[in-house]
Order: structure tokens, then sequence, then C-alpha cells
């Protein structure tokens, strides 16, 4: 029963991994950049949703719309204006780039709301308690939110106009170009995208995780680690590394104690990317 | 940077003698920061710059050269000794390791790279007394005046550099250093023709990975201190990164010329700023990269080729 009630507290915690790192699968797998911002940008959701709900009590799955909204039109203008100039450098460049971007946002929140820990404390509830089982109410509140932002992002994928384009330039750039798709534009919305689910999925976990510039990096940590694991730019790749992370983190730190849950994952890391770094889902599209 | 080899010699041993006889503690601590940068990038461009590998495994040779030396030393290892073993182990750990993460490329190489740092700052904050764990280690004070220390610590940096820079010309002009180039230009192809491309990378790495450990395992003794978070901290990784960047990738006068801009814009504008200086060095890399492409020139390349190189 224990055993069992650490698979849960893994697959709790792997459908909040899957949101922290769809936004990034996305950009890495579309516009092949590495957005270094990534962890900064979830911490800035997590900002904007515990402002909404500490000044006008407005609750976080509720900011987490306008936020979404934001969070496009910013990484659409980041990429439209900063990123699209480095398109063609190599890793090398674009990496250093958004190193630079990470590390001007990253210092400038914590100038603004000083490095303290943040939470948005929402009212108590009980704990859903099946048998022998619990699954602590506001976690499992997020994960199911985490998840459905997943998967709305997956029909939206699937189902418009513009996931149709990003999926094509994702497969072959020049051949979306011929077919009229416009590469360049669909390049900053998908980075606009990216953005906007990287400030919804913090502010779903503000919550249940702390708020504070510090932990940018260990989110961007995640980020990677689920998009090696599940295979790049898949959403159902992204669920499916998030899930394997979060179980393996949990059982890990039920048998090796929690302090070496992190030292696990990046092992576990560098295993995919040395025997399987396409990832469990292979190297397919978004179908 | 077209400085001509001899000038570059001349300018470069000038300047390291002239602080050591007549520099202050003020000026011999930046002189010892633009050789400990010279250091890192002109040994990271052996393997990001030559062979084209983009390597964030810096701070991950820094750190275990750093914690070698220290633990060494507190088991009773001369000083001098410690050094060279923390190169050697550097070298060692980073053949092994680039026999195994040499064969990703692109985006998947740099990422790994870039954790094996974050893994061994998790292991050493992790490993109770013999590493000190994430409370850190305090090294010896060395029994000389503070001014004779900060002397022997710019020549020990300053000759790291060098040697790196001497390295460098000898790879250069060598057959080895052909291969390291057509690696960079098209390891397929430099496959094809009978280059041995994962030993040739490897050394490469292992090589870059030498100075680097000998670079922390000095630094260690620089700041009688160190922690998991300073010596494995990614600044380490990127700066050596941005140093060659500024100064022209894949040039032996390069990273020096890069090492005393990088240094200069800290000293004066970044270090000013005390809350901010995360904002001026971002903002300084985002400025970099998008407007002095003659830093970056000849670096940028076609978009196909980047996006194959990267996949």
């Amino acid at each position: 029963m224990v055993f069992l009630q650490v698979l849960l507290n893994g697959l709790l915690l792997g459908g909040i991994y899957a949101c922290i790192g769809a936004g990034f699968s996305l950009v890495w797998g579309v516009v092949n950049i590495i957005n270094i911002l990534h962890g900064s940008f979830i911490v800035l959701g997590g900002y904007g949703a515990w402002y909404a709900y500490t000044h006008w009590g407005v609750h976080p799955f509720v900011a987490l719309l306008p936020l979404g909204v934001l969070g496009y039109a910013g990484g659409w203008l980041l990429q439209q204006y900063v990123i699209r100039h480095v398109m063609a450098a190599k890793v090398l460049v674009t990496l250093t780039l958004t190193f630079g971007l990470n590390l001007l946002l990253n210092n400038l929140m914590t100038f603004g709301f000083s490095a303290d820990f943040r939470k948005v404390v929402l009212p108590s509830q009980e704990p859903i308690s099946w048998a022998a089982l619990t699954l602590p109410t506001d976690r499992t509140l997020s994960m199911v939110a985490a998840v459905a932002v997943v998967v709305l992002t997956h029909t939206l994928m699937t189902r418009t106009m513009l996931g149709r384009s990003i999926v094509a330039v994702r497969m072959d750039p020049q051949a979306a170009q011929l077919m009229g798709v416009d590469v360049p534009r669909t390049f900053a919305a998908t980075f606009g995208l990216g953005t906007s689910l990287a400030l919804i999925a913090g502010a779903i976990l503000s919550p249940i995780f702390p708020i504070s510039p510090v932990v940018a990096d260990g989110y961007l940590a995640k980020a990677f680690i689920v998009c090696v694991l599940g295979g790049l730019g898949s959403l159902p790749g992204v669920l499916a590394g998030g899930v394997l992370l979060g179980v393996v983190e949990s059982v890990g730190s039920y048998f090796l104690g929690s302090s070496h849950a992190l030292t696990l994952s990046y092992v576990l890391l560098l295993a995919f990317l040395l025997l399987r770094p396409q990832g469990l889902m292979g190297k397919k599209g978004f179908e | 940077m077209k400085l001509n080899k001899s000038v570059f010699w001349v300018i470069f041993v000038g300047s390291v003698a002239l602080l050591t006889v007549v520099g202050d503690n003020y000026w011999l601590r930046i002189g010892t920061t633009v050789a400990l940068y010279a250091a890192l990038a002109s040994s990271w461009n052996i393997i990001g710059g030559f062979t084209g590998y983009p390597s964030f495994a810096t701070a991950a040779f820094f750190g275990l050269g750093a914690y070698a030396s220290a633990i060494g030393q507190m088991h009773g290892i001369p000083m001098a000794l410690a050094w060279s073993l923390a190169a050697l182990i550097g070298g060692v750990f980073a053949l092994l390791l680039g026999l195994g993460l040499l064969r990703l490329r692109g985006h998947y190489f740099a990422v790994a790279s870039l954790v094996v740092a974050e893994l061994f700052r998790e292991l050493i904050t992790g490993g109770g007394d013999f590493t000190g764990g994430g409370m850190g280690l305090n090294l010896a004070l060395l029994p000389i005046s503070s001014l004779a220390q900060a002397r022997l610590f710019l020549l020990a940096f300053s000759a790291l550099a060098a040697l790196s820079a001497l390295l460098s010309l000898w790879i250069i002009g060598s057959r080895f250093g052909v291969a390291l180039r057509c690696i960079e230009q098209n390891e397929d192809a430099a496959a094809m023709v009978g280059v041995a491309v994962t030993r040739h990378k490897a050394l490469a790495l292992a090589l870059s990975a030498v100075f680097a450990s000998a670079a922390g395992a000095v630094y260690a003794n620089w700041l009688n201190y160190i922690d998991p978070s300073d010596v494995f901290n990614v600044l380490l990784s990127v700066k050596p990164i941005v140093t060659a960047l500024l100064g022209g990738v894949g040039t032996v006068v390069g990273p020096f010329a890069g090492a005393v801009a990088l240094a200069g814009l800290e000293e004066l504008v970044i270090k000013g700023a005390l809350d901010l200086n995360g904002v001026f060095l971002g903002l300084a890399i985002v400025l970099l990269i998008l407007f002095l492409p003659r830093g970056v020139m000849g670096f940028l390349s076609p978009a196909r080729r980047a996006r194959k190189a990267s996949t």
C-alpha cells in the first residue's frame, strides 16, 4: 500500500512536470532554440498569479488566462525582434543569447520581488482519501489543471490552422515554406505559445510550490529532463516524460532519501541522452 | 584581431612582468582575473572553437580540479603537486566523458555537457565530511605576505594562459589541428576520409579540461575556500564562451583580447551595480551577440547547416 501511495505521488508530480516541460519542448522542437529563459518565465507566471491573488483575490486558475495572453504577446515579440536575428547561428550563439536574456530577467525579478519565497495560500481543504491512500487536494487540482493544459495544447496542435502550420514547420521548414506557411511568423507564434505555457505553468504551480527567482534553474532542469525523456516537440512525449520523471523521483526518494532525487534525475537524463536521445516517443511529429 | 604573433607575446609577457613588479593588490587582482578568464577561454577554444562542439562543461572541469586539489592538500599533498594531479584527473575524466558524450551533437551535446556540472554539484553537496558537503572546504593559508600571494597567483594563472596559447599555436600547425578543423566543418565527411573523429574529439575535450581543472585547482588556493555552488556555477561555463565570442572564436589571440574586455567591463560597469550586476552582464551578452557581429563573424553559418548540425 505504501508503494502504491509512492507511485500515486509520482503520478501527481508527473502531471505537473509535463506542464513545466510542454512550452520548452515546443520551442526546442519547432524553433530549434534551447530557451534558457523558460524557468524564469515559470517563476514570472508564479509572481503574476501571486500578485493577482494577494491584491485582487483572483484565483490562480483564473489568473492564468490573462497571464497566458500576456505570455504569448511577450514571447512573440521576443522571437520576432531579438531571437530571430540569430536563427541562422550555431547552437553556441543561440544558447548564449538566451542565457544572457535569462540572467537579465532573473536579476530583474530578484531586484523587484527579492529572493524571498512567496506562496499563494489558498483556503485549506480536506485531502481526498480513498482506502489507505490520500491525495493532497491542492496538488491534485494543480495536476488536473496541468494535464488539461497539455491536452488542450495538443488539441490546438491537431485541430487549428496555427497548430497545423507549427507541426508542418517542425517536420520540414523548407517544405512548409513552399506550401505557403509563413515560417518566421510560425516561429514567433511557437515562441509565444511556449512562453504562454510557461507563465500558465507558473500560475498553476503557485498554490503548491514556493515562488522565488532562485527556483528558476530547478524548473529549467525539470523541463530539460522531461523533454529529453519524452522526445522533442511531442506533447504526448512530454506527458510520458513527465510521468516517468515524477515516478522515478518519487520512488527514488522513497528508497534513497529525498536529497538524492535530483542526482537520480540527472543520471536518468544523461543515461537517456547517451542511450536513447530520441526519447521515449521516438522522433515522430505531434500525432 | 589580426595581431602578429610576436607582438602578442611581447604585450602578454610585458604586461604580466610589469604588473608583477609594480602592481599593487588592486591591479594584481584585476590582472589575475584577466589571466583566469584568458586561460579558461583559450582552453575552451580547443573544443568549442577549433572542434566546434558547444561545450558547457567548463564549470564541471573547473570544480572537479578545485575539489581534487583541495581534498589532496587536506590529505597532505604539497600544493604544486596537488595542482598537477588535479589537472591530470580533469584530463582523464574528460577523456572518458568525451568518449561517451561526444557522440551527441548540437543541442544534445550542449545540454549533456551542462548537466555534468549540476550532477557534480549534487554529488559533492551530498558527499559528507570527505567533500565538506554544502559547507565547502577551507584551505590552509600560505605562509607568505598578501602581496607575494597576489603575485604568485597572477603568475600561476598567466602561466596557464600562456601554456594554453602555446598549445593552441601548436594545434593550429599540426595534423591534429587539421583533423579538428575537418570535424568542425563537416564531421561526416571527416569520418569518411579517415579521421578518427571520436578519438580526436575526446582528446580535444581532454586537453581543454586539463587547463580548466588546473585553473580550478589554483583558484581554490587563491580564495582559500571553495563550495559547490561557487566552483560549479554555470557562469564558469558561460563566461569562457562569452570571452571567446568577444575576442573571436577559433583564434589564438581572441580569448586574450576577450578576457581583457570582459574583465574590464565587469570592473567598470558590472561591479558598480551590486544588485543589478546580472542585468548588466546579461545585457552585455545580448548586445554582444546582436550588435557585435564582428566578434561572432565567421561563426554564423547558413541556416541549413545550423539546423542540420543540431538535429
